[in-house]
């Protein structure tokens, strides 16, 4: 973007042309400041470009010393014993994916419902303070999550729920490996219960975003033909929005594997793989925030980093396909997402 | 205003808005039955008054069209037909629109029952997002039950119907999104038709195309009155004048004429109407 | 084959249309359910907050007290000005970056790959765990350093502020008409002034929303500063040392066996949610004001 300048405005950057009029100059070069400019500009955006790079090269210097240690062996194996330095990312993988399926499981259909009634069945005075309701509870503080998920839920999860949900499944096969053992309010189901509570708001809103990208004509000519309601949303507006829905949920799939708080507080912090979901377990989010502040001894921290690499990589990895989803969505409609 | 139906329908009648003079040009209209009736209809967007105490009948099997300016009105009343507006809480009807001697604006039957009877095709084509069979199939589906042979053969005769069947046999699984534009414009009448409807309603429906798809979609108009009453919006007024056998000037929300296509285009009644027609406003 | 409307099945008494008619109210009540469902978990944790921080709130001493050892009284003045401190400053340093990328994004990313890749690349960004994030700024400066620092932490928050910023700005630029920086141009303004003078006014309450919003943001975060900025139990104005902040104090507590310090952590979560709140209302205020 070059501008010539009048009245010799900036006047360092004037050049007398020998044959010129005296009145107004034109510039031979683009003026300095334009430049310095546009290239300062230019700088940050590539310092933001270079972020995610570095915080990958930096995750992969650290995690070095079990990276050669292990290699690929460190994803499947179930150690985490920090006296003999014997370290594995079973487990806590096994967390994340597990508290982010159940979250996923019963976040999304109940999205799914939201944003339904948001888009279709609401009254026109309601939607305005719902959505802003919506967009409020998905701002709360995960911590808050976490610490309501302890001190509220999971006592009486413990008490109410989890006795009786054991006690009718017990006998069934393979349900009732899943849900066995005593109840104690924290655990896998827990975290992943509060995870699906802390994504619906998010989940809703991408949802609701993409619903409405769908044109008016398109229902009407659904609601035309004699269709009810549903029918619309299920067989013409979710198919016609289908790749943004999936990037939207693969969004929510994205925060429900990073996050710490809302899983810390009740995923009760042990490193055993179990079958059942009412168990106690880890997340490499939970991991990392409870011991890396504790850990000595420079193979314990390398492999608390390679944890935050794999979790580094499954999020970016999901996060990216989901913008991409997202943005083929958006393109179709003339829309940025 | 629930009338008797039979003695009250089978009376044919043409009202204009403007107390005209007992008009002695109404006696090719006199042998025809009405298929919908409207009365004193007042239609607003929230504090809009968009129509004002229209009054028509549109005759059985025969097209009747609407002409006039951009914001005339012309879209807004075809959509009180099949009660669109019932899907946006801001917009509301008051009057009388009968069919069967059924007032459709405060019956309280199920909306989605008298939009299967009334058919609609929009200004662009929209194909739903699955295969040619499946967009036909759709609208059947919701209230027939048909085996596999039944519904080829429904398919099958919608899309003969609509003149797209030769074009897109072979290829009935792809998705209906992949047909060119007139093509699919074809596809949304058929898919209007296979249901079987009574009243089928045009929105500008070749606005969107080019010429030759176009012309398709006029002959299909043609062969179409046979068996369905039809109404096409227009604001082109030489398909108006090609198509129809009836129109109807509208002005701001008001009905200034309704006559005989030939009459409003040769010869109309209103110096408004003919300023409309030779061109002397857009 | 010609339109026999007689037996039409376009009746309310088919059976076909009867069931659909069934179904449809069914799943409508369902997605009514989901909606109470969703709206129920927020008022039991919304009003959970209330009670059990409202006492710790209306408590004078909760402001000017510090976080004390169990069993003793206290307050939370040092995580409460240290939380200021590390917001500040983490906006301080993120916004101008923010800014200076998302105006390269809109005004000069036109073509080019460096754009579409930055913009894309900053998305994927916004939604990162925000652990990672701090697990970066410990390897990057924290280990070099030796010790935790307050920097350390307003660093780490400046990067979860950086790619909030850089998305609304780029999104409220686009937003200014051409036809604005033409004018300014046709007048013989140099791009750079027509860029800060015109477009930035032109687009400010946009931008200050986006920094409201990411403000809001970093200041629940916890994840980040558990291994930069640690914790402190005394009032600190070292930003070279470890600093107390609500959302660690507030881990910490919680996470305690001691009674007084679980009421002092509902405290802290009030008042974190209240600040959150009222910056997130007060962005959206501003927004739909300026329109």
């Amino acid at each position: 973007m070059r501008a010539a300048t009048l009245n010799g405005a900036d006047s360092e950057a004037l050049k007398p042309g020998a044959d010129e009029a005296p009145g107004p100059r034109r510039l031979r070069s683009a003026p300095w400041k334009d430049v310095a400019f546009e290239w300062t500009t230019r700088l940050f955006a590539i310092l933001v470009f270079s972020l995610l790079a570095g915080i990958l090269l930096t995750l992969l210097v650290g995690s070095q010393l079990t990276l050669e240690k292990y290699g690929f062996s460190f994803i499947w194996s179930e150690d985490w014993d920090p006296v003999q330095e014997q370290f594995g990312a079973l487990v806590p993988i096994f967390g994340t994916l597990v508290t982010s399926a159940i979250a996923m499981i019963v976040g999304v259909p109940v999205s799914f419902g939201i944003a339904l009634f948001l888009t279709e069945l609401s009254p026109a005075w309601l939607k305005r303070p719902l959505g802003t309701a919506i967009e409020l509870l998905a701002a709360i503080p995960s911590i808050i999550y976490g610490m309501w998920g302890l001190f509220v839920f999971a006592p009486l999860f413990q008490t109410h729920v989890q006795p009786h949900v054991i006690n009718a499944l017990s006998g069934i096969p393979l349900a009732g490996a899943l849900f066995k053992g005593p109840p104690i309010g924290i655990g896998m189901m827990t975290a992943g219960l509060i995870l699906s509570i802390m994504v619906i708001p998010f989940i809703t809103a991408v949802m609701r975003d993409v619903f409405e990208l769908a044109p008016a004509m398109l229902k009407e000519s659904a609601y035309g033909l004699g269709a009810t309601t549903w029918e619309v949303v299920w067989r013409v507006v979710l198919p016609y929005t289908k790749v943004g829905v999936i990037g939207g949920v693969m969004l929510g799939l994205g925060r429900a594997l990073g996050e710490t708080m809302a899983v810390t507080f009740v995923i009760g912090n042990a490193h055993q793989l179990a079958a059942s979901l009412m168990a106690p377990g880890n997340s490499i989010a939970s991991a990392l925030a409870n011991e890396f502040t504790e850990a000595v001894g420079d193979v314990y921290f390398s492999a608390l980093i390679e944890l935050g690499l794999i979790l580094f990589l499954i999020t970016t990895i999901v996060l990216g396909l989901s913008k991409l989803l997202l943005m083929q969505l958006a393109k179709g409609e003339g829309k940025r997402t | 205003m629930d009338t008797s139906s039979a003695a009250v329908a089978s009376r044919p009648a043409i009202q204009t808005a403007a107390r005209d003079s007992a008009r002695t040009q109404a006696a090719p209209l006199a042998e025809l039955k009405a298929k919908l009736r409207i009365k004193g209809l007042n239609f607003y967007y929230g504090g809009f008054h968009a129509l004002k105490n229209v009054s028509l009948d549109i005759p059985e099997r025969k097209v009747t069209a609407f002409i006039g300016p951009s914001g005339c009105g012309k879209s807004t009343l075809l959509r009180t037909f099949n009660r669109m507006y019932s899907l946006y809480p801001e917009q509301r009807a008051e009057g009388e629109i009968l069919m069967d001697g059924e007032n459709l604006v405060t019956t309280r039957k199920d909306v989605s029952l008298i939009r299967a009877k009334i058919g609609m095709v929009f200004q662009k084509p929209t194909p739903f997002p699955m295969s040619i069979y499946d967009n036909i199939a759709f609208g059947v589906r919701l209230f027939e039950n048909l085996s596999r042979r039944e519904m080829d053969d429904r398919v099958e005769w919608a899309l003969g119907r609509a003149a797209l069947w030769s074009e897109v046999k072979d290829k009935l699984g792809q998705s209906g999104q992949s047909l060119s534009g007139g093509q699919q414009q074809r596809l949304c009448i058929a898919r209007g038709i296979a249901i079987k409807p009574e009243v089928l309603l045009l929105d500008e429906p070749c606005s969107a195309l080019d010429p030759i798809s176009t012309a398709k979609v006029e002959e299909l108009i043609h062969e179409l009155k046979n068996d369905y009453t039809v109404v096409i919006v227009t604001h082109n007024m030489q398909q108006a004048a090609r198509v129809s056998d009836f129109t109807a000037y509208m002005y701001l929300g008001e009905l200034i004429e309704y006559d005989v296509t030939d009459t409003i285009f040769i010869k109309p009644k209103k110096a408004a109407t003919e300023d409309y027609i030779t061109g002397r406003f857009g | 084959m010609s339109a026999a409307i007689a037996a039409s099945p376009i009746s309310p008494s088919n059976p076909v249309y009867r069931a659909r008619r069934r179904t449809n109210f069914v799943l409508l009540t369902v997605s009514a359910l989901a909606l109470a469902f969703g709206l129920f978990w927020l008022v039991w944790i919304l009003g959970t907050l209330l009670y059990e921080g409202g006492n710790a709130l209306a408590r004078a001493a909760l402001y000017y007290q510090m976080t004390p050892p169990p069993g003793a009284d206290g307050g939370l003045a040092n995580a409460i000005g240290g939380s200021l401190v590390m917001v500040s400053v983490g906006t301080l340093i993120g916004t101008p970056v923010g800014i200076l990328a998302g105006t390269f994004l809109a005004e000069y990313g036109r073509r080019g790959w460096l754009a579409a890749a930055t913009r894309f690349l900053n998305d994927v960004l916004l939604s990162a765990p925000s652990i990672v994030i701090g697990l970066f700024v410990y390897s990057i400066y924290v280990a070099k350093v030796g010790h935790f620092s307050a920097w350390a932490g307003s660093l780490a928050l400046a990067l979860l502020v950086v790619p909030v910023v850089v998305r609304t700005t780029d999104d409220m630029l686009k937003l200014v008409p051409n036809s604005l920086r033409e004018a300014a141009m046709a007048l013989g303004c140099p791009a750079w002034k027509m860029i800060t003078v015109v477009t930035y006014r032109a687009a400010r309450t946009g931008i200050l929303t986006g920094v409201l919003l990411a403000v809001a943001r970093i200041s629940g975060e916890t994840a980040p500063l558990l291994f930069t900025a640690l914790n402190n139990q005394f009032w600190s104005t070292n930003l070279n040392a470890p600093m107390a902040n609500l959302p660690v104090v507030i881990f910490q507590f919680a996470m305690s066996p001691y009674e007084d310090w679980h009421r002092l952590a509902w405290g802290g979560a009030a008042l974190i949610t209240l600040a959150v709140l009222v910056l997130n209302i007060l962005a959206r205020a501003l927004f739909r004001k300026s329109d």
